[in-house]
């Protein structure tokens, strides 16, 4: 092993005579120290493309075929596009699930989200007591939505909830049961969900918010723009990064949504979701490997938009 | 400060709404957790007798929180929990570091589609791979290599069943890559800021690269591999979806995916609910109170650079 790096570091003579040769600065590694680099990168990506990349490539392959998980599969399974037509036209609970994922999602971007950056905006600003109403609405965050829909059970349960005994409805004839009925029960969700998504979001914008130049500000004051006007015309612009970040992270959670409506009732009556149709079909109930990756596939497809955008931001900002 | 002690001595209206408003906002925003801390407090007897929504007549008591906790056997499932988080909070950081340090601190041609790869897969929904990884844990074999038995629960060391599938190890393993790809992607962000100099010195010096990754760039990295060592625990013990699928076995779940069985088995009403609820959210709440800042730092690390 070498000897003792920090104080050769600090007089370093070498790193001034190292600068013009850039390009060729790989040529001091030895041979040694480029297996070991290897190794560094290669053992975590190998894991990386035989737990992650793999099934997701698996999953597409197996949506061409009937395979059941029995035995192996084989040629003899590839079916086409049955399972997608299926899917499409003969199975009842796709377009359900796939609109209270839109529903999802356009909940998050037009209501939480919102709600979030609203929140952020406020409380970035010279304000007595912010760092109290930060906390606060930071709070759910660190839970689970698995204890998060618990707590909102004790809001939301039809004659033992919070809600119903506070507005009386708790009579047979005024009954409203927030999670049972499948009218509702998609929004007593996302009611819960939200309460830990603006939280969420508003971090995030406001460690965004934090780093907008000052001045701007300043400047937009003193040419006598409102606080309204200041934020969308000058805030929101120079905040195009950290929108972006809020944009993907709000659609691909909307795509995750499974643990609170599984809590709820198992993602059934009004609660069905893509993710949970994927593990209903191919793992718990039935064994239907081929038709609930046809599912996966479409959640890949719609998953692809946010991945490229933020890749590409990512992209951007490297090169 | 001072901006603001200059500020204070005029009372603006529009101050007094904004306050108004946050101050509404927040007690909306914790009433549902104050609720499920007065319901957990509450003996169901008490509660049948005056209704939810009544003063407690006998008093407060934790005659609850105490039916949950042996009743359902809690500590086993935090035991659970820990075995899976611990090991891998520390095996993603050494191994997101070591991608972050090969990729930031040397030019390769490829590190831009390394980092890509890994921060891809982080942004997957769980559900796309979950079925043929399902497979995968099926038709994996692992060695059995004895077990850890402290009463009524065992820990196998590897596999009592000679599958990935319903170990401890399977849903540290599935954590550990799935969590990877987002800890590199931080921290590959994070040692972009520490100058090339210092590994290219030390390389010149005749360090070897483990030695430089660890004696040289780890610690200047601490403030990073701590705020990640909070996030990723606080998203290993929330996480319900892969111990649910990648488990069969109830003991053996960790404790946020085994409230799904205890709901129905031990919190048959909801006063008991709320008291097993918020002890399974202890945890995170310590991690509010102790480590908020590195949890912020955590997720923000994450998203406003790079």
């Amino acid at each position: 092993m070498a000897t003792s790096i920090t104080p050769a570091r600090e007089d370093s003579p070498e790193a001034g005579e190292l600068a013009p040769t850039r390009r060729g600065r790989y040529n001091v590694l030895t041979r040694y120290d480029r297996r070991v680099l290897m190794l560094m990168v290669g053992i975590p990506l190998l894991l990386e493309i035989i737990f992650i990349w793999w099934p997701t490539l698996s999953s597409i392959l197996l949506s061409f075929t009937n395979y059941d998980g029995v035995g192996d599969v084989g040629p003899q399974n590839f079916v086409g596009l049955k399972n997608y037509q299926f899917m499409f036209s003969g199975y009842t609970l796709f377009w359900p699930a796939f609109f209270h994922n839109v529903i999802w999602l356009a909940w998050l971007a037009f209501i939480a989200t919102p709600i979030g950056i609203f929140f952020a905006v406020l409380l970035d600003r010279e304000l007595s007591g912010t760092a109290f109403y930060q906390s606060v609405f930071f709070l759910p965050v660190v839970l689970s939505l698995v204890i998060v829909g618990f707590i909102w059970e004790l809001q939301f349960s039809p004659t033992e909830g919070f809600i119903n005994n506070a507005f009386g409805l708790t009579k047979a004839n005024n009954i409203i049961d927030w999670l049972g009925n499948p009218r509702i029960n998609l929004f007593a969700i996302l009611i819960a969900a939200s309460w830990r998504h603006v939280g969420y979001i508003m971090v995030i914008y406001l460690s965004g918010l934090k780093s907008v130049d000052p001045t701007l500000r300043e400047a937009a004051k003193v040419d006598g723009a409102n606080e309204f006007r200041t934020f969308f015309r000058v805030i929101f612009p120079v905040m195009a990064p950290i929108n972006t970040v809020v944009a993907v992270i709000t659609t691909i959670e909307a795509l995750r949504a499974f643990d609170i409506a599984f809590i709820v009732n198992q993602g059934k009556n009004g609660l069905e979701l893509l993710s949970i149709l994927i593990t209903n079909n191919s793992i718990s109930e039935a064994s239907l490997v081929g038709f609930g990756s046809a599912i996966a596939v479409i959640l890949l497809v719609i998953s692809l938009g946010p991945i490229i955008v933020f890749l590409s931001r990512v992209m951007r900002t490297t090169s | 400060m001072s901006a603001a002690a200059v500020r204070a001595p005029r009372i603006r209206p529009a101050r007094v709404v904004l306050h108004g408003f946050l101050i509404a906002m927040a007690a909306l925003w914790i009433f549902p957790l104050f609720w499920a801390i007065y319901s957990s407090l509450r003996p169901i007897s008490d509660t049948i007798q005056h209704g939810y929504l009544s003063w407690p007549s006998n008093g407060l008591s934790l005659i609850n929180y105490q039916t949950v906790w042996s009743q359902a056997e809690l500590p086993y499932y935090y035991l659970n929990t820990l075995v899976i988080a611990v090991p891998a909070v520390v095996l993603t950081l050494l191994l997101a570091s070591m991608v972050a340090f090969a990729c930031t601190q040397f030019s390769w041609r490829f590190n831009l589609a390394t980092l890509m790869i890994f921060t891809a897969g982080n942004l997957l929904p769980p559900q796309v791979i979950i079925v043929p990884l399902y497979r995968i844990y099926l038709a994996t074999p692992i060695p059995v290599l004895g077990e850890i038995d402290i009463g009524k629960f065992a820990f196998p060391i590897f596999s009592d069943r000679g599958l990935l599938y319903d170990q401890y190890i399977g849903i540290m393993l599935i954590h550990i890559v799935f969590q990877t790809g987002f800890a590199t992607f931080v921290l590959s962000n994070y040692m972009k800021t520490i100058s090339k100099e210092i590994t290219e010195s030390a390389i010149v010096d005749g360090a070897h690269v483990l030695r430089i990754w660890w004696n040289i760039v780890l610690p200047l990295c601490r403030p990073a591999l701590a705020a990640m060592a909070t996030l990723l625990f606080t998203f290993i013990y929330n996480d319900f979806f892969w111990a649910l699928i990648l488990m069969s076995t109830g003991s053996k779940r960790p404790i946020t995916s085994a409230l799904n069985n205890l709901q129905g088995e031990f919190f048959v009403n909801n006063n008991l609910i709320a008291a097993g609820a918020l002890l399974v959210a202890i945890p995170p709440i310590l991690v509010y109170i102790f480590l908020q800042k590195q949890f912020i730092a955590g997720l923000t690390l994450g998203s406003t650079k790079g």
